[in-house]
């Protein structure tokens, strides 16, 4: 899985680019004065404020250095409040999010690794942007959701666990599906701890340069890559399983800690059909055991999921664009149906028996739902 | 490779000068010019700084110094442009399927594909721009084509046979637009054929044309997919005979009289569909044209290991100058008989073929090696005539039997399009005259 990290954009920097909608007037947002500057070079990252008042945050970047770098704006326990990546040497770029009063860590990322060069920086009373109260209702259904997604993965994951550790290879297969579609539908959140998500679904080529799979890859996939491929459960399997179960722990007790927003619930449906787009549709993701489609499914789910919490909004700002969203959630939903026998299984045709017109088709039908997908978060904003 | 060249045509000669880049000084329209915090390159970045943004906003895109310069070709007019227009240096050309059963659904995507594709060749950016919306929502546009001048963009819409037997069109698809035969040779892969509709974005950069083709499929997702694209390089036609004969990639000149962007009588009588053509029902095509693509394959490494001689008795010309067998220059009268009776000018000359005339704006294409290391290249073949039954099908009939090029080529794709005629005015839509019932 690649970082598609879950950002916070605020709602008052939507307010302030609302003025510049019409692409041709200058954006009204003139607080440069109010923006922390975060230099960064090779071997520091400073910042002009270390304390600020809370409401809307903006970062201006300059890279001073010789690498590539990333800026990120962290929780305490390195949750992720909003990030740019690929900060080239000699550019700047700009980072903005609504951030209430704490503690938080800046960090650069010279080269883009490790953990960086950080600063802890104070966030004091301010305000805090007024919100819809269907909003708020939204997003804290939306959390309840990523909870029970969490909750109902676990006992999933340990019987999967269980089929490992006692070595039974087909019991382990039948598990493997069904333990990761919590996980499938919760994705940008689960993602947005970024120290969960490489411990349980990396994929080998995922790893980073000097990770030696054989030590470092751990996951459903590892997992995968032996019941399918290898065909052997051993001591290192059965670790695996219960390091597994550990981590998929460790993100349900956390997972109600998520920031979540309005937006970035919008954005996270389109970053579950970026997944599809990117991973499943291809057969990149479930490789060896091609249970593709039911990740997908479990993305899908998750998308619609968001999409209809928010739908009460976003269908009194933009009516044309929700009445899309349904139709193409429905054809999605409709073809993928093609691919089970009984519609309340999670049992998909293997993806390896998917042919190249029908994975076309499969593309074709997730681009048109991703499209439109992605304004969602302009109509629950505007 | 349809060499049709030396016409026995009488309005030979004289200038037949498309004007390559217009000197319409100021009139041209640019796309702005990005003088962006850190330059350009940060402003294609997520998000550019306020100050920077405002920099960019004034002025009303015009670039002053360099209009001439890939400049803009009007959109609107009675014929598309894209066809007689003077050939530009690069091609993305794109097939779609129809994904939607729902015809106003449909129309309203042909009118808002109008509306960009008319921005889009007058440089500018599609919608709202590629920047400055709001934040929360990806830009209208994608970006990489700010800063770059029109660059000759155009735009060209072709409806094929299939998409007749949708939206109850039947009754208006035209005789002349027929499925082509089988010719012998065809290797054709159905995947990269046909389909329902096409774009072909002509552009002197690259980039523009890539772009255009990504914009209008972007707007596109849910009422139609691509279902094969295929990029283009060094034009191996003209459209402009003073311009230098352009080369295919077997080395030769290609296109020696190609009907000129000037000649209105050659165009009236073998490109423009006339109303006499169609009967009522497709009176709708009435100025439009017929389209065939072809990918045709180049079997390279054998060609290059040909004699010289052989090369040219294949062709029937001189590899250097280009000049018919037994002639001194390029644009002297050929004599078929001097020829071999296989060689490719002779079958495929207008004299052997009852005056058959086509006109051509193929481009060179290298899609990288084939898995065998084979340099996968050849020529995109694009023609334009009145009626396909009178233009492309016996002229591929008469080469595809007997010419000694073809153990050098393989056509591995194909599809016809009917190609509606241009968009009057800003009101007017591409294909509003097949939509509209009074049409």
């Amino acid at each position: 899985m690649r970082a598609v990290r879950l950002s916070v954009v605020t709602a008052a920097a939507t307010a302030a680019a609302l003025a510049a909608v019409t692409g041709c007037t200058q954006k009204s947002d003139a607080k440069n004065g109010d923006a922390i500057q975060v230099t960064a070079s090779d071997t520091a990252c400073k910042v002009s404020k270390k304390e600020f008042p809370a409401g809307h945050v903006q970062l201006d970047i300059e890279n001073k250095g010789s690498k590539v770098t990333e800026v990120y704006l962290l929780f305490p326990d390195d949750r992720i409040v909003s990030e740019r990546e690929n900060i080239g040497p000699g550019t700047k770029q700009r980072v903005t999010a609504e951030v209430k009063a704490g503690e938080y860590v800046i960090a650069c990322k010279p080269g883009m690794k490790g953990k960086g060069i950080r600063q802890a920086v104070k966030v004091t009373g301010g305000k805090v942007a007024k919100r819809d109260p269907r909003l708020d209702k939204a997003v804290a259904a939306y959390r309840e959701y990523a909870q029970e997604q969490a909750d109902a993965t676990l006992p999933k994951a340990e019987a999967f666990a269980k089929a490992v550790k006692a070595g039974d290879i087909e019991a382990a297969k039948k598990e493997f599906a069904s333990s990761r579609l919590g996980w499938e539908r919760t994705e940008p959140v689960a993602e947005s701890f970024g120290d969960i998500d490489p411990k349980v679904d990396v994929r080998e080529d995922g790893l980073e340069e000097g990770q030696d799979p054989a030590t470092d890859w751990t996951g459903w996939h590892r997992l995968e890559k032996s019941l399918w491929q290898d065909k052997k459960i051993g001591d290192r399997e059965k670790e695996l399983a219960g390091l597994l179960v550990t981590d998929l722990t460790d993100w349900q007790k956390r997972v109600g800690k998520a920031e979540i927003t309005p937006t970035s619930m919008a954005n996270g449906a389109k970053e579950l059909l970026d997944e599809v787009a990117s991973g499943k549709v291809t057969g990149e993701e479930d490789r060896y055991s091609h249970t593709d489609l039911s990740d997908f499914k479990g993305n899908v789910e998750g998308a619609q999921k968001a999409y209809e919490l928010l739908k009460p909004v976003a269908s009194e700002n933009d009516a044309a664009l929700t009445a899309e969203l349904d139709k193409q959630f429905a054809a999605l939903n409709t073809l993928l149906d093609k691919y089970r026998t009984d519609k309340t299984s999670y049992d998909f045709t293997s993806y390896d028996k998917v042919g190249k017109a029908d994975r076309k088709e499969l593309s074709d039908a997730v681009n048109a739902l991703a499209e439109p997908l992605s304004k969602l978060a302009a109509a629950v904003v505007k | 490779m349809t060499d049709t060249p030396d016409s026995t045509n009488a309005t030979d000669g004289t200038d037949g000068a498309c004007p390559v880049g217009p000197a319409r000084a100021g009139s041209a329209p640019s796309r702005r010019s990005l003088i962006g915090w850190g330059g350009a390159g940060l402003a294609l970045g997520a998000a550019a700084a306020g100050g920077a943004v405002a920099m960019t906003r004034v002025g009303n895109d015009v670039d002053p110094a360099g209009a001439d310069i890939g400049a803009g070709i009007p959109f609107h007019g009675p014929h598309q442009a894209g066809i007689a227009t003077a050939v530009q240096d690069r091609l993305h050309f794109a097939a779609f399927d129809v994904k939607t059963d729902d015809r106003a659904e449909f129309v309203q995507l042909l009118k808002d594909w109008t509306q960009a594709a008319a921005r889009m060749t007058a440089g500018h950016a599609v919608g709202e721009g590629a920047y400055g919306g709001l934040a929360e929502a990806p830009p209208d546009d994608t970006g990489e084509a700010l800063g770059l001048k029109p660059s000759r963009l155009t735009l060209t819409i072709g409806f094929g046979p299939s998409l007749f037997g949708k939206f109850d069109l039947a009754d208006r698809r035209p005789e002349a637009l027929v499925d082509l035969p089988a010719f012998s040779g065809d290797n054709l892969d159905k995947a990269r054929s046909d389909g329902d509709l096409c774009i072909q974005a002509c552009a002197d950069d690259p980039q523009v044309a890539v772009h255009a083709i990504r914009n209008l499929a972007r707007i596109g997702f849910g009422k139609v997919a691509i279902r094969w694209s295929q990029l283009g390089f060094g034009k191996t036609s003209s459209t402009t005979p003073d311009a230098q004969t352009p080369r295919n990639l077997m080395g030769f000149k290609d296109g020696t009289r190609n009907i000129a962007g000037t000649e209105t009588g050659r165009l009236q009588k073998f490109v423009w569909a006339d109303e006499k053509d169609n009967g009522p029902d497709s009176a709708w095509m009435t100025g439009g044209s017929y389209l065939v693509a072809r990918r045709i394959r180049m079997n390279i490494e054998t060609w290059d290991r040909t004699s010289l001689q052989e090369q040219e008795d294949i062709f029937g010309r001189d590899k250097g100058e280009g000049a018919p067998v037994g002639k001194a220059k390029e644009h002297d009268k050929p004599f078929l008989k001097a020829m071999k009776p296989d060689a490719h000018v002779r079958l495929a000359h207008p004299d052997s073929n009852d005056g058959v005339t086509i006109l051509r704006r193929g481009y060179s294409f290298t899609d990288g090696t084939d898995g065998l290391g084979r340099l996968e290249a050849g020529l995109f073949f694009l023609a334009y005539q009145r009626d396909v039954r009178k233009g492309f099908i016996p002229l591929q009939r008469n080469l595809s039997r007997s010419d000694a090029l073809n153990e050098y080529i393989q056509h591995v794709s194909s599809a016809v399009f009917a190609v509606p005629p241009g968009v009057r005015d800003k009101d007017d839509w591409w294909g509003r005259a097949l939509f509209s019932k009074e049409a």
